[in-house]
């Protein structure tokens, strides 16, 4: 069992929640993601660790409220506990002194970039952090990036917060404007995508992280496959990370939304139940 | 022996053998010769006395039955039910050259049943501990076996296991209709009783390394971390929607319980027309999977032929009672899917064996023929492979093939005080045989650390 020592809201559906895990707070490392079960009937998803403190033994994790499982792991306490947390899964981020680096994050993708800013920070590199969300109610955790990043753009799509616009036009403008050693972005699929292309077109190096469902994290069942340079890999084990131009991303989105039915049928139920009108508020 | 009737079971999860009444038992019992050289524990990999606990079953002391058995065998009620027999202990019953072997199988699992049954006391006695520790590393037959006999021998044991249950393969991979979770359950409750601790959800390789293990004060370790990554077709269209690796598919169902979607959370598809890939237990399993989940047309597809088939007899018998088609001689060579990605055939070639080679082994070759098979669903379960999570964490530990641990008779590998077995050296194999190399290689630990001292 895992007890919840904090839980916050930090966006619109975005919850933080600060787990007791030592074993896995000494491990952890950029790049790294945990897969929880919140309970004995409940399914294993993987959450990337956002933030680990060795000295407390603790772990952050950030999630939006998308589907049952996360609506229920919102609905749980401080003090409350989770059943089954392992981890640190996952290759960590190769991090070394790279020079200049941008990192692009796309709503909750800001999970995962924030260890690698720190962590690439460490390595004396100068890191531009472009942060976008559709609203600027969607921003998580702008104010901790921006105290560590040299430099900070903020992009919503309706203009509510920063500049308005995509994320793309951000990174479009830093690279044409200064000579940019890599890209790191983390987000929605079509928003990688964009990166992807962007990067390829000015000959920037990018990396991804990818998010494919999940079973058991440990390369053992073949569920997070993806296409990377025309190779079958494993996400959980190969990855998460990868090279953002080898990626076929619309095979990516594909198998993503391939439980959607079921997805919608579990929450819906989750939500008509008393543990939904209950808990779920 | 008897099973349930094919039509019923079809539509749950529970066991479908059901094991010998006690007359039935009794009779087959007595039809074992009690040969002077039994050759039938020649075939058994951990070589159980198999006459003596038949002849106590015959003199109806099942009580004395299980303890013969117990001697050898670790896990009875599972070797009972999921031992390839006739390729081990009946495989070489002399009965077997003009009638029907005696049926060992049957045999232990009536024994190990009766235990469970009469709750024979088998409150093991505390062992004594000499103050020396082991880690042990995946909680399947192999490591539950190093465990229970490194604990009985007076050893404190921690076993690490990666996922949120202990048992391995027999949780994760083997269906309940086959093997009921409570005998699994009885068994691990057996190996902590001797004192073991299971630390679950604990990946080595991730949250610290052997050598961490070692450093902080373990005086051996055990590798038994199965092989437990797919191996792929590598055809086109591997990748797209409802296409399953076979552990995928039976971890979702067995560990999981998507069968009971939506009351457990995890979800998976239920195929109409279903292809599995492959003819092994793994295989079979899928394909009666399918079945209960509600699909109307479940193949086997295979590219040989019946006598090459490496699935138990049994289950290949129950999986056709069931009304599983086996198309062999058939080999897939692309997966096609619809304008969504989802798999909507099957693309095989027609195959036809060859003459046997030097080795005398017969290799199938294309005929020139291909046909398509029109299905929503594809299970490819055409073997295991070796994980390198665990494996590339441990310096200088020398591999072999696909990334298997070398190891020596003992399970000793080039490495000082850490040992393996099980399907991580030896490749997928059995459960028997996982189980004999988690016993060989606790002895090894054992007068590892005493020479050590
Ligand atoms: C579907 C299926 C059906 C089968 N049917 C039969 C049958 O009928 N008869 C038969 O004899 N054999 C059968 N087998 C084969 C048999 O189950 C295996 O040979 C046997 O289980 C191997 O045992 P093991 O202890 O080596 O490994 P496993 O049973 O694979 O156990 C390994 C354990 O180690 C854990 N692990 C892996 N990596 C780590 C890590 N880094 N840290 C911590 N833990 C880790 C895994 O999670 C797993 O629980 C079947 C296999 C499958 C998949
Ligand atoms: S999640 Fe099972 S192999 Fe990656």
């Amino acid at each position: 069992m895992f007890r919840i020592i904090k839980k916050e809201s930090v966006a619109m559906h975005v919850e933080e929640m600060v787990i007791h895990a030592p074993h896995i707070a000494g491990s952890a490392q950029a790049g790294n993601f945990i897969i929880l079960r919140i309970h004995d009937t409940g399914e294993r998803i993987p959450l990337t660790i956002a933030d680990s403190d060795c000295d407390a033994g603790t772990i952050t994790i950030l999630f939006q409220k998308a589907g049952k499982t996360t609506e229920e792991l919102a609905s749980l306490k401080e003090g409350d506990s989770i059943r089954d947390i392992a981890g640190p899964l996952g290759h960590p981020t190769p991090l070394k002194r790279c020079g200049r680096a941008v990192l692009v994050g796309g709503g909750i993708g800001s999970a995962t970039l924030f260890p690698i800013l720190k962590a690439l920070k460490k390595k004396r590199n100068r890191v531009t952090v472009i942060l976008g969300a559709r609203t600027s109610d969607l921003l998580v955790w702008e104010h901790k990036f921006g105290e560590i990043a040299d430099k900070m753009w903020l992009v919503t799509d309706d203009g509510t917060s920063g500049k308005k616009g995509f994320v793309t036009d951000a990174l479009n403008e830093v690279v044409e404007n200064e000579k940019v050693d890599i890209v790191i972005a983390v987000g929605p699929i079509r928003m990688m995508q964009a990166v992807a292309e962007l990067t390829r077109f000015h000959d920037i190096p990018a990396i991804v992280s990818l998010n494919p469902i999940m079973v058991e994290g440990t390369g053992m069942c073949g569920a997070c496959r993806v296409s990377v340079g025309g190779k079958t890999k494993f996400a959980c084990v190969d990855g998460p990370e990868f090279d953002a131009h080898e990626v076929d991303f619309e095979e990516i989105a594909r198998r993503l939304a391939f439980y959607k039915r079921e997805e919608m049928e579990s929450l819906h139920k989750y939500r008509t139940s008393c543990k939904g009108r209950c808990r779920g508020k | 022996m008897r099973a349930r009737n094919a039509e019923k079971r079809k539509k749950d999860f529970k066991e479908v053998a059901l094991g010998l009444t006690e007359k039935e038992a009794v009779r087959e019992a007595k039809r074992c010769l009690q040969c002077k050289k039994p050759m039938c524990v020649t075939g058994c990999p951990v070589e159980i006395d198999i006459p003596a606990f038949i002849s106590a079953i015959r003199e109806k002391d099942f009580k004395r039955g299980i303890e013969v058995i117990r001697r050898y065998n670790m896990l009875p009620a599972v070797c009972g039910r999921v031992c390839p027999q006739e390729n081990q202990c009946q495989g070489k019953c002399v009965l077997g050259k003009k009638n029907a072997p005696v049926a060992i199988g049957a045999l232990e699992r009536f024994a190990a049943d009766f235990e469970a049954k009469k709750g024979v006391p088998k409150k093991p006695e505390k062992p004594k501990l000499n103050r020396r520790s082991v880690a042990v590393i995946g909680s399947g037959p192999a490591g539950l076996t190093a465990a229970a006999v490194l604990a009985k021998t007076g050893y404190k044991v921690t076993v690490f296991e990666a996922l949120h249950e202990a048992g391995g393969v027999l949780t994760y991979g083997i269906p309940e209709f086959r093997l009921p979770r409570k005998i699994i359950e009885r068994e691990i409750d057996f190996v902590t009783s001797l004192g073991v601790e299971i630390k679950l959800n604990w990946v080595v390789g991730k949250i610290q390394t052997i050598d961490d293990l070692l450093k902080e004060g373990y005086d051996a370790v055990f590798i038994g971390v199965g092989a437990g990554s797919p191996r792929f077709m590598e055809i086109p269209g591997e990748n797209l929607n409802n296409v399953y690796f076979a552990s995928e598919y039976l971890t979702r169902v067995n560990l999981m319980k998507a069968g009971s979607f939506p009351k457990y959370d995890t979800p998976v598809k239920r195929g109409k027309r279903v292809a599995v890939v492959g003819a092994g237990n793994v295989a079979m399993d899928a394909a009666r999977t399918a079945v209960r989940l509600g699909a109307e047309k479940v193949y086997i597809v295979y590219r040989r032929t019946s006598a090459e088939m490496p699935a138990r007899l049994e289950e290949v018998e129950h999986a056709k009672e069931e009304g599983v088609e086996i198309l062999f001689l058939s080999s897939p060579k692309e997966i096609i899917g619809d304008k969504h990605g989802h798999v909507s055939a099957v693309r095989c070639d027609a195959m036809r064996m060859c003459e046997p080679d030097e080795s005398g082994r017969r290799r199938p070759e294309c005929s020139g023929n291909e046909f398509i098979l029109e299905v929503d669903q594809v299970i490819m379960a055409i073997g295991q492979t070796a994980n390198p999570l665990l494996t590339r964490s441990v310096k200088k530990l020398r591999l072999w093939g696909a990334g298997y641990i070398e190891v020596d008779e003992e399970g000793a590998t080039n490495i000082p005080g850490i040992f393996a077995g099980g399907d991580i050296a030896t490749g997928a194999a059995t459960v028997i045989s996982a189980m004999g190399a988690g016993k060989r290689a606790a002895r090894a630990i054992d007068s590892y650390i005493k020479n050590k001292k």
